[in-house]
């Protein structure tokens, strides 16, 4: 395996659930150490895409490969330790609700170490984690007691809690649901992560600044397929009629119709 | 293409429930063998301790109150029903004979499954299926964790292994809770209750009310799971499936206890023969 090779690659990926095609024979390469941001539309398969790269899904058509190797046909056993590579921020946080701030960032570590588990080693990386969102102290905490933006913060402290560090970082709407500056805040410290623990990320969102501030790649999703790809500023700069909409912020002509009507 | 008449579409339907029924019952086969197959290695690592033993509590311990109430007033009733009957055949003091083999052969196990079922089958599904909607089973997969083996096989297991103490609280309770009427509210002479309750229930009756537990308590717990895992649609559908959950269970209860009975009463008229409980 060449390092200039694509970490990630999809290959004429298809998926559709029931009659809705949401993936249409989608390509992508993603480069090592890079951010890569897929925006579009709610409901057009962003997060279908995500959970294609880390097995949670599964393609109708085309493959997926990690690391060169390809992981859509490996049993859910096989892809463990490929998913020990990968970290998944979910759009809910997925928090375990019955675990404190502390175990759940530990938890990750927990059920990866495949010795006895040395728990001040895990506990003083769980609060190093920590300490790089801006956590620290919220250890004993329940993920009830905490803000939408305190959530995402220990979810990103989660994602990065696993020793070696992951390669990537999957981020499913990463500012959704949060105030302008709170949602500044995640986009800082997803660049920081980024530098400091040198991961790729992939950042699934629909908020064009989220996009622009954290990513090296932008890529938009229109009907199951890609219609734009280049760097932040060439996309922001698009011509194409759906590309400009959806930068603008201005509705579908045909999600006006029924205004009219 | 002619389009299909009521006749056809009505098959039709029928078919694609059928299929749909099928394709269920499947799945949930596929989730219990992967629940199953993880309990030896559970019972024999810390690991599998680790996480059973605090299910063990919330299953087990926290349920035993009702369970002692819902036996206690299971043998109260039987008296109360009984007793006129019995009373005018001279036969009051046989009464704990019919009464305590009820509440051991039957009623303890199949109640106290039907009140595990409600209390625990239906908290284990809201539990399980909140971690579904709010994509907590997805991250523990994503962390190459398998959510079966870490959430359902340890409340199987708690579920299956405790449910037969409980029916043991629920019977010593409902054999306390007849006497207490039989002698307290009604008068009967305490000896020959006693006596003739010891003459006639074996140790037959309370092993096998305790085995029909054991199975009651693994159907309440798989049917929990398997629904908590596979319920959808937020909030609504959290509740839908723990009302099917419950459902579910308390049929399962019923049918099982039906066929457990024909296995056992096949098994004891062949090692023993005919048993007379009255005379």
């Amino acid at each position: 395996m060449n390092v200039s090779d694509p970490i990630i690659e999809l290959r004429r990926v298809s998926k559709a659930f029931g009659r809705q095609r949401v993936l249409d024979d989608i390509d992508l390469k993603v480069e090592r150490g890079k951010s890569t941001v897929i925006v579009g539309r709610s409901g057009t398969g962003k997060s279908v895409l995500l959970k294609h790269i880390v097995g949670l899904l599964r393609p109708d058509k085309g493959e997926v490969y990690f690391e060169s190797r390809r992981i859509d046909n490996l049993s859910e056993r096989a892809l463990a330790p490929v998913r020990k590579e990968i970290s998944f921020v979910f759009q809910l946080n997925a928090l375990f609700d019955s675990m404190s701030v502390a175990e759940n960032v530990a938890f990750p570590m927990v059920e990866q170490s495949s010795n006895r588990v040395n728990k001040r080693k895990i506990s003083r990386l769980a609060s190093h984690c920590l300490e790089l969102v801006g956590m620290a102290g919220f250890e004993n905490k329940r993920p009830a007691e905490l803000s939408g933006g305190e959530k995402k913060r220990v979810a990103l402290a989660r994602a990065i809690a696993i020793e070696p560090a992951p390669k990537v970082i999957l981020y499913d709407e990463p500012t959704a649901g949060l105030d302008p500056q709170r949602a500044d805040v995640i986009n800082k410290l997803i660049r920081h992560l980024q530098h400091k623990v040198n991961v790729t990320g992939i950042v699934v969102t629909h908020d064009m600044k989220t996009a622009t501030e954290v990513g090296d790649r932008l890529l938009m999703l229109w009907n199951g397929r890609f219609i734009a790809d280049g760097t932040p500023e060439d996309v922001m700069r698009a011509k194409e009629d759906h590309v400009r909409r959806f930068v603008d912020g201005n509705a579908e002509p045909e999600d006006l119709k029924s205004l009219s009507a | 293409m002619t389009r299909p008449g009521t006749l056809e579409q009505s098959i039709g339907g029928l078919g694609s429930w059928m299929l749909g029924l099928f394709e269920q019952f499947g799945r949930f086969c596929m989730f219990s063998v992967g629940a199953i197959s993880y309990t030896p290695l559970d019972l024999v690592t810390r690991r599998g301790w680790k996480h059973l033993i605090p299910q063990a509590f919330a299953i087990g311990t926290q349920s035993v109150p009702v369970i002692m109430l819902t036996g206690a007033f299971v043998g109260m009733v039987l008296v109360v029903q009984g007793w006129a009957q019995f009373d005018n055949a001279g036969l009051a003091d046989r009464l704990g004979v019919i009464v305590n083999i009820s509440v051991a052969a039957e009623l303890g196990p199949v109640l106290a499954g039907v009140m595990l079922a409600g209390r625990v089958g239906g908290a284990l599904t809201a539990e399980l299926g909140t971690m579904n909607v709010t994509e907590q089973l997805l991250a523990l997969r994503s962390m190459g964790c398998d959510p079966i083996r870490h959430l359902a096989t340890p409340r199987f297991l708690a579920c299956l292994l405790l449910s037969p103490i409980l029916a043991l609280y629920a019977d010593l309770m409902g054999a306390f809770g007849a006497w207490i009427i039989y002698s307290g509210v009604y008068g009967g002479e305490s000896e020959p209750y006693w006596f003739y309750t010891r003459q006639a229930v074996e140790y037959w009756d309370l092993g096998t009310g305790l085995v029909k537990a054991f199975f009651f308590g693994g159907a309440i717990g798989l049917v929990s799971c398997y629904k908590g895992f596979h319920c959808k649609g937020g909030a609504e559908g959290v509740g839908q499936a723990c009302t099917q959950a419950f459902v579910i269970s308390f049929i399962l209860i019923l049918v099982l206890d039906f066929f457990l009975n024909l296995v056992i009463n096949g098994l004891y008229e062949n090692l023993y023969g005919y048993r007379g409980l009255l005379f």
